[in-house]
């Protein structure tokens, strides 16, 4: 039927029950039984037809939408609008695919995108939300930044198409806004009365701002909530800890569930004037010293014989996973918990670059060192990270000394950027590409200067020697996304196809070119969207 | 007037590709990147050199000063058109100032050009020409014509047979005889050279199994197709006006002899469909001093998009001549007096209630309309259940959303657009609803395609 009302008069009713039976078994009224009537009813029937059409009016409205709350960001300046378009519509699996030739990947660009636009503050058009949420539907990394840059119009959305519910998931209360802090008796219900998302959204907004309140509102209900929901809760105090969260935290340490003395504990160790840190440090000093016995000093190393119940209300775990020793579970938690700060006087006054220096008896090396890399990373001590970084260019740097990759790249995160990229451009310089991926990534977007060099130059290298470019297919996506747009002058003389050198690899001087035309173009493309977004 | 002064949005620029796949591969292109070289000129040309997998650049131009749409030369060996290189070029004209800098146009661009304007010199010198000439032999024509009346008359006839067959045995019988029996007399009526009829009885057979309500449905198309064919059988006897429907509906051709309205022409909409053989793209034109609603079709095979192209939000300032007929909207693009360029004017709309009389009123001129072309003024698109409804934001009645625009993309863009506020939506309404094509926010914004 159709979905304009009309009125349905009888007259029709009897055209469609006797068509749909046959004029020979039935006629409507004012139509003769005979062989004229199928032509009389279609005549009829062809009247009708035009009269209910023609006479056609709009249904009643149903219930409106309520109105989508009004977004008060500044719009998106016109170029920029384009550019998001154009970035959406490069969905993977639409076409193509294979290699990538020398076309930017848009979709790559996207984070990037709207990391500018949400720093920029700019509203999104509401025209392009389908988009941009059918494209954080796909890929969660994208989630967050799409869901900030989309705004309540996408959640207003969201409610109205099932296909975009992950919006509603991911915004705290379905994106009911939490109370302003100075609304006390707000902050009080929501937090009474709230739902568990919105309480942790609500603890962490005020946390972000006053520290102490955040802790005071936690400790009105702290007795009365769940396990598991206090250890979130504690968590959440991560943001802006500090020296006044420690009794709050040594009251944690008595707490019921094992999970909640753990944090409390990891959280305590992080301040280094603490109790715990004090208690720690006694605890660790006891097991290291140096030994002057030897040619040389050396550490002697000599692990707790077992795990007291203070240990344990302190947060050691007494149980080691399977497959290592107690003794040392026991002495890695006791040196990761102890201030960095205790070593120089408990190890003769050394520096801590003298102290990593030292030779460690009976391979107890490997366990010391990396239990200093997780306090140094925890305590955010930047002289302690230094020390056990070492130099970039040591031999020894590039293999899988005492301290892995993985840990070197936390360490790495305790420094400064440009420091942080300083110390992996040494690193590129001598060790190469190969083990750099994991390091880039804790890198600054866009890469410093002498970074962004030395990767190029190393691709340039890796490039000489004859490899193929999708050896450095990491590195290179790595590149096209965080190196400076202003470099994209310097790379120009990479674009062309160099003569085939004896040892190079058949053909591999034009995906050469290809690779470094796709990063030119990239960055060309970067420097234009930045531009676009208002960045000079 | 200059045309770097008045860029086309990047929206406007991938409306001309023909299909996802080129329109993908032009974004791409569409950055600074493998271009070298490129520049544009104040006549309306842009051309660049684009690197491609080849060691040789490839060499492309493009002459946007020409009414009928951007002409392109691309030396890439693509047999899309336009290429990926040409919209990617444009998508860089249209992105801003820096990319294709004002300068000297380059010989293998020039070359181009110069031909191009001298053969569009030459076929207007034929054309006029060629009309005073005249075509055929007049006699010939018309005899020709009186055999084709013929056939078309025994093939109305013999398809009223069939009708009142139908009619007598009932149509609860049709939905056992399924495609079979339709598709077979749908080829009659392409034997009777009357493609109007035959599509008409095409569409019959997809009916009985259309879901519930299929035999009111069925019964009212049976009932159009009786009066086409009634029309066609008395014709004579029809007004002139009406006669020129019935034979522009029965599939006739006819020449677009209206006389030539000179106007600022906006473009309100346009959107392809496509079947096994052929591509139809239809343009939505409104006239802005006169008022009149125009619609321009072009045909390209299928997989190839039709040549003219104007996308959503240009103005063009040209003349339109109708085709024949009461009630017809098709018209045929004549002279044109300046390139289509961007504006900002929005055509002026209608509440629901005056939208639906609209539809009603045009029956009159011709039964056989599903729709027409209305500018919606202030409605909120309005969840309806599993359906949806254009909603007036002052009073209380809505028009549904057609079937087909519910499954479409562009319903969402137009929610979002709306956000629960009142929105401008252009689009066709008939008696199955209505269907967005264009809409604009209710603040200042381009328009927003919805096809």
């Amino acid at each position: 039927m159709d979905k304009i009302s009309a009125p349905a008069p009888d007259a029709w009713e009897e055209l469609v029950t006797s068509a749909l039976l046959g004029t020979a078994r039935r006629t409507p009224p004012g139509v003769a039984p005979g062989p004229e009537a199928p032509a009389a009813l279609l005549d009829a029937a062809a009247v009708e037809t035009v009269r209910r059409r023609a006479g056609l009016r709009p249904p009643r409205a149903a219930q409106r939408p309520q109105p989508a709350p009004e977004d008060t960001r500044p719009p998106l300046p016109a170029a920029a609008a384009r550019r998001l378009a154009m970035l959406l519509a490069d969905r993977p699996g639409t076409g193509g695919g294979g290699r990538r030739g020398t076309a930017p990947d848009l979709m790559e660009l996207l984070p990037q995108w709207l990391a500018t636009a949400n720093a920029r503050r700019y509203a999104a058009p509401p025209q392009l939300l389908p988009a941009l949420l059918d494209a954080a539907r796909g890929r969660t990394d994208l989630r967050p930044a799409a869901l900030a840059f989309a705004g309540s119009r996408a959640t207003w959305l969201a409610r109205l198409n099932p296909d975009w519910r992950f919006a509603l998931r991911a915004t705290p209360g379905g994106g009911t806004a939490l109370p302003s802090p100075q609304d006390t008796a707000g902050v009080r219900r929501l937090w009474e009365e709230g739902l568990f998302a919105e309480r942790v959204a609500l603890l962490s907004a005020i946390r972000a701002r006053e520290p102490a309140a955040a802790r005071e509102l936690l400790a009105t209900t702290w007795a009365t909530e769940r396990a598991e929901d206090r250890l979130m809760f504690l968590d959440s105090l991560r943001t802006g800890l500090g020296a006044d969260d420690e009794p709050f935290l040594e009251q944690a340490l008595a707490d019921r569930s094992r999970n909640v003395r753990a944090t409390a504990a990891e959280l305590l160790s992080a301040l280094p004037g603490s109790a715990l840190a004090a208690r720690m440090a006694v605890r660790a000093g006891a097991c290291v010293a140096v030994d002057h016995t030897q040619d040389r000093p050396t550490i002697a190393v000599e692990a707790p014989h077992e795990c007291d119940s203070g240990m344990e209300r302190d947060g050691v775990v007494a149980k080691a996973p399977s497959g290592r020793g107690e003794r040392s579970w026991w002495f890695g938690q006791l040196v990761e918990a102890a201030p960095l700060g205790v070593w120089p006087g408990r190890l003769g006054g050394r520096t801590p670059e003298e102290i990593v220096a030292l030779p460690v008896a009976d391979d107890w090396r490997n366990e010391l060192h990396a239990a200093w890399c997780r306090a140094a990373v925890r305590q955010r001590d930047a002289l302690w990270a230094r020390a056990l970084l070492g130099t970039p260019a040591a031999p020894e740097a590039g293999g899988p000394g005492a301290v892995s990759l993985a840990e070197r790249a936390r360490l790495l995160s305790t420094l400064g950027s440009a420091e942080r990229a300083e110390w992996v451009a040494a690193f590129i310089a001598t060790h190469g590409l190969s083990e750099a991926f994991q390091l880039l990534g804790v890198c600054g977007v866009p890469w410093a200067a002498p970074l962004g060099r030395a990767v190029v130059d190393a691709l340039n290298i890796a490039r000489d020697a004859g490899s193929y470019p999708w050896s450095f297919s990491g590195v290179m996506g790595l590149a096209e996304r965080c190196l400076d747009p202003a470099e994209a002058g310097r790379l120009e003389g990479l674009m062309a196809v160099p003569d085939e050198g004896e040892d190079a690899s058949p053909g591999a001087g034009g995906y050469w070119a290809e690779a470094f035309q796709r990063l030119v173009t990239t960055l060309r493309l970067r420097a234009v969207m930045a531009e676009e977004l208002g960045l000079t | 007037m200059t045309q770097q002064g008045v860029r086309w949005t990047a929206d406007q620029v991938l409306a001309l590709a023909p299909d996802t796949a080129s329109r993908k591969a032009g974004s791409k292109l569409g950055a600074a990147g493998p271009w070298s070289e490129a520049g544009s000129s104040d006549e309306g040309t842009v051309w660049g050199l684009c690197k491609g997998s080849g060691s040789k650049p490839y060499q492309t131009v493009i002459d946007i000063a020409d009414a009928a749409g951007p002409a392109y030369k691309c030396s890439c060996p693509s047999r899309k058109f336009p290429c990926k290189h040409a919209l990617g070029l444009l998508l860089l004209w249209a992105g801003g100032e820096g990319a294709v800098p004002p300068g000297p146009t380059p010989d293998w661009a020039e070359q181009w050009i110069a031909g191009r304007r001298q053969r569009a010199q030459e076929k207007r010198t034929a054309d006029t020409a060629g009309s005073a000439a005249g075509s055929g032999d007049p006699e010939a024509a018309r005899r020709r014509a009186e055999r084709r009346a013929v056939r078309i008359t025994a093939g109305a006839t013999e398809l009223e047979q069939r009708l009142t067959d139908l009619l007598r045995g009932g149509l609860a019988g049709a939905e056992q005889a399924g495609y079979g029996m339709w598709e077979e007399t749908a080829a009659r009526m392409v034997d009777a050279q009357a493609p109007g009829l035959a599509a008409r009885v095409r569409e019959l057979g997809a009916i009985p199994s259309s879901g519930p309500g299929w035999p009111v449905r069925l019964l009212e198309e049976c009932a159009l197709i009786h009066l086409l064919d009634q029309g066609w059988l008395r014709r004579e006897r029809l007004p002139d006006g009406l006669a020129s429907t019935v034979r522009s509906r029965i599939g006739l051709p006819a020449s677009a002899d209206g006389p030539a309205i000179r106007d600022r022409w906006l473009v309100l909409a346009q959107y392809d469909t496509a079947d096994a053989r052929l591509t139809t793209r239809r343009i939505w034109l409104l006239g802005t001093d006169s008022g009149r609603t125009a619609l321009l079709l072009s045909y390209g095979a299928a997989g190839h998009a039709p040549e003219l192209a104007l996308p959503v939000g240009l103005e063009l300032e040209a003349e339109v001549s109708a085709y024949p007929g009461t009630g017809q909207m098709r018209a045929a693009l004549g002279e044109q007096f300046a390139p289509p360029a961007p504006t900002s004017t929005r055509p002026p709309g209608v509440t629901t209630e005056q939208a639906a009389a609209r539809y009603g009123e045009a029956l009159r001129d011709d039964p056989w309309l599903d729709s027409v072309p209305v500018t919606l003024d202030r409605v909120i698109p309005a969840p309806d259940g599993d359906s949806w409804q254009l909603v007036d934001a002052e009073g209380d009645s809505a028009l549904p959303l057609t079937a087909s625009a519910r499954s479409r993309p562009g319903l969402w863009r137009l929610v979002a657009l709306s956000g629960g506020a009142p929105v401008k939506v252009f689009g066709e309404c008939g008696h199955r609803g209505f269907t967005p094509l264009t809409a604009w926010p209710e603040g200042a914004g381009e328009a927003v395609l919805l096809c």
